[in-house]
């Protein structure tokens, strides 16, 4: 059975019969001689590698951070590097990176959906067309980021750039109304160029999950296109949302590159700040610091993601 | 109705929406928000163009350190695509195939990376590593494994959804074929477009990586594009927009074509991620 997203009508899963060989295992004799229980378990053994690949580089690093965090230099348990980490600059920092990352995901994710949204209902000739420009660029500008993004806003929103240029010709000075593509607002607004993108991939999926067949039926009850939004689309619509919305915030946290190319790494963001730990440019033993900044951020994801998976599985309740 | 025809493996034409309805799907709103996301996505495009000039894109090929620094990023996302590709493809089908139950768990795995910041990631491997994979330029292929997986799983979980594997499966074990047959001859050719993103996608991260190259001092492209900027802004501009617009006509190009092929074989169309369903609702 396929994972369709079109109807709730199935054909009868064909069954492999007596006559039809099964897909078969290299491991099946192996498989065979164990008992009932280790050969269930034996069934994950397929998974294996991938799992062991994601603990020693993704997991264990991040687990040395926590370890790292509560050390000190000479390996003794201590609270000063997260009393550091949580007073003065870098309180500041942590509370500019949920600024900005509440910023950068909730209008994109608004944003984001209604492309999707306008992708997706399309029809006719271009339709097609168009949702493979939309996806395609999509999958290329949710990866771009960094120097050649900050240049792109540099070239158009800098203070004497074409973008701001024009919009001062018609009488509209953004940099009067305290605009500022070095600072929190310009970032804001950089970040959005990933962010966007990122939405219409990630929400897609739901889109495609919500079936015609309840569309149909809301029709013959008698609901227009608002009530069916409003009572039975949005509402299986809006845990994706929000955990889609989750990701944004996430990957917003997440971002360095362009806000380091963008302020050359002077703006108060938490992953500048763990970057500057990384460069050496400051003093001896204060490396503990970066990771007590890093287990900060490692909370804050693990809070997201906890919500992630409470909507995910909320979700899954009427999108497969 | 529809479905069962299409588990069938019967082609159906795909629906004709009545007029009145193809009339107001391209409705105001649809173009106002794609007007707005194309300003906002083409303006600075075309303003840092034309701040490159033209003229600048010849000068790209011939900057020192243009050759080297791109031929290790080259380097980097060739072992970045083999290790992904070696890791991920069993694992998907197997989890297809066998543990669907899994796949939401996978799903939920494969998009952390996302949200766990790289800066904080090498903090940790160059903690952890050791020293002989640390001093490696490898150690970035392997972190990048991990940083494409959001992209690479879902090309390919689309790709593996838009077929039926188990069907294909049995019919290539009752003719006879091992499990290494089956995956070889049978999978991977079905997975072709999904595959193909997935190298795109992979190739499109890996040139565009800054943080963890710069961070573990390797002068990689994106890295090298940056230091340049100090002497020659214009160059290392064109060269950014250069490897964005490859990109992106190359992605479209294999979706195109994909798509000319499955609807010739009677499917619906092919995207990065998904493969839309032929009927979709309306607005």
């Amino acid at each position: 059975m396929t994972a369709d997203t079109t109807d709730t009508v199935t054909a009868p899963e064909p069954r492999a019969g007596s006559g039809v060989r099964r897909f078969r295992s290299p491991l099946r004799p192996v498989m065979r001689a164990l008992p009932a229980p280790l050969r269930h378990l034996a069934r994950y053994a397929g998974v294996a590698p991938f799992l062991a690949y994601i603990a020693v580089f993704l997991l264990v690093p991040l687990i040395a951070i926590v370890i790292g965090a509560f050390q000190t230099d000479n390996g003794a348990f201590t609270w000063s590097n997260l009393n550091t980490a949580l007073h003065g600059a870098y309180l500041e920092g942590y509370e500019q990176s949920l600024e900005v990352s509440a910023i950068t995901s909730i209008i994109p994710g608004v944003f984001g959906l209604l492309i999707a949204y306008a992708i997706f209902t399309a029809r006719g000739r271009a339709a097609s067309w168009l949702r493979q420009v939309v996806i395609t660029a999509s999958g290329v500008f949710a990866n771009f980021g960094g120097v050649p993004l900050a240049f792109l806003f540099i070239a158009s929103f800098g203070s004497s750039a074409l973008v701001t240029g024009w919009l001062g010709d018609a009488g509209l000075n953004i940099y009067d109304w305290g605009f500022n593509l070095y600072t929190m607002s310009g970032i804001s607004l950089v970040y959005m160029y990933f962010q966007i993108p990122l939405m219409v991939l990630i929400i897609l999926p739901a889109l495609e999950g919500i079936r015609p067949a309840w569309r149909e039926a809301a029709q013959n009850l008698g609901a227009g296109s608002w009530q069916f939004w409003r009572f039975v689309g949005g509402p299986v619509l809006l845990p994706s949302f929000m955990s889609c919305l989750m990701l944004l915030f996430g990957s917003a946290l997440a971002a360095y590159a362009t806000a380091e190319a963008l302020t050359s790494g002077t703006i108060p963001l938490t992953s500048i700040q763990i970057g500057t730990f990384l460069n050496g440019n400051v003093e001896a033993g204060q490396e503990h610091v970066g990771q007590a900044l890093s287990f900060g951020m490692v909370i804050i994801i693990a809070v997201l993601m906890s919500f992630y998976v409470l909507f995910q599985r909320r979700s899954a309740k009427w999108l497969r | 109705m529809a479905a069962l025809t299409k588990d069938l493996g019967i082609a159906t034409a795909p629906p004709t929406p009545p007029a009145r309805r193809r009339k107001r799907s391209f409705a105001a709103w649809r173009w106002v928000i794609l007007l707005i996301a194309g300003v906002y996505f083409l303006l600075p495009l075309a303003a840092a163009l034309r701040f490159a000039g033209l003229s600048a894109f010849g000068g790209v090929f011939t900057t020192p350190g243009f050759g080297s620094s791109l031929w290790l990023s080259v380097k980097l996302a060739a072992v970045t695509w083999l290790i992904t590709m070696v890791l991920m493809i069993p694992t998907t089908v197997y989890i297809h195939l066998r543990l669907p139950q899994l796949r939401r768990l996978l799903e939920g795995i494969t998009i952390l990376p996302i949200v766990i910041p790289p800066v904080v990631l090498i903090v940790g491997v160059l903690q952890v590593m050791p020293l002989a994979l640390r001093s490696s330029v490898w150690l970035l292929a392997i972190e990048y494994v991990v940083l494409t997986m959001p992209f690479a799983y879902r090309a390919l979980d689309a790709g593996l959804r838009a077929i039926d594997v188990k069907t294909l499966t049995e019919a290539s074990g009752s003719l006879g074929a091992g499990w290494l047959t089956t995956l070889w001859r049978v999978i991977l050719p079905n997975l072709r477009t999904g595959l193909l993103s997935a190298t795109i996608l992979i190739v499109a991260l890996v040139l565009g990586e800054f943080t963890m190259a710069s961070l573990d001092l390797q002068q990689t492209f994106p890295v090298w594009i940056v230091l340049f900027d100090q002497t020659n802004a214009q160059i290392s501009v064109a060269a950014s927009i250069f490897a964005l617009v490859v990109t992106w006509v190359v992605l479209m190009l294999i979706t195109v074509v994909s798509t000319r092929q499955s609807r010739r074989g009677g499917g619906g169309e092919v995207t990065l991620f998904s493969v839309a369903p032929r009927e979709t609702i309306g607005n």
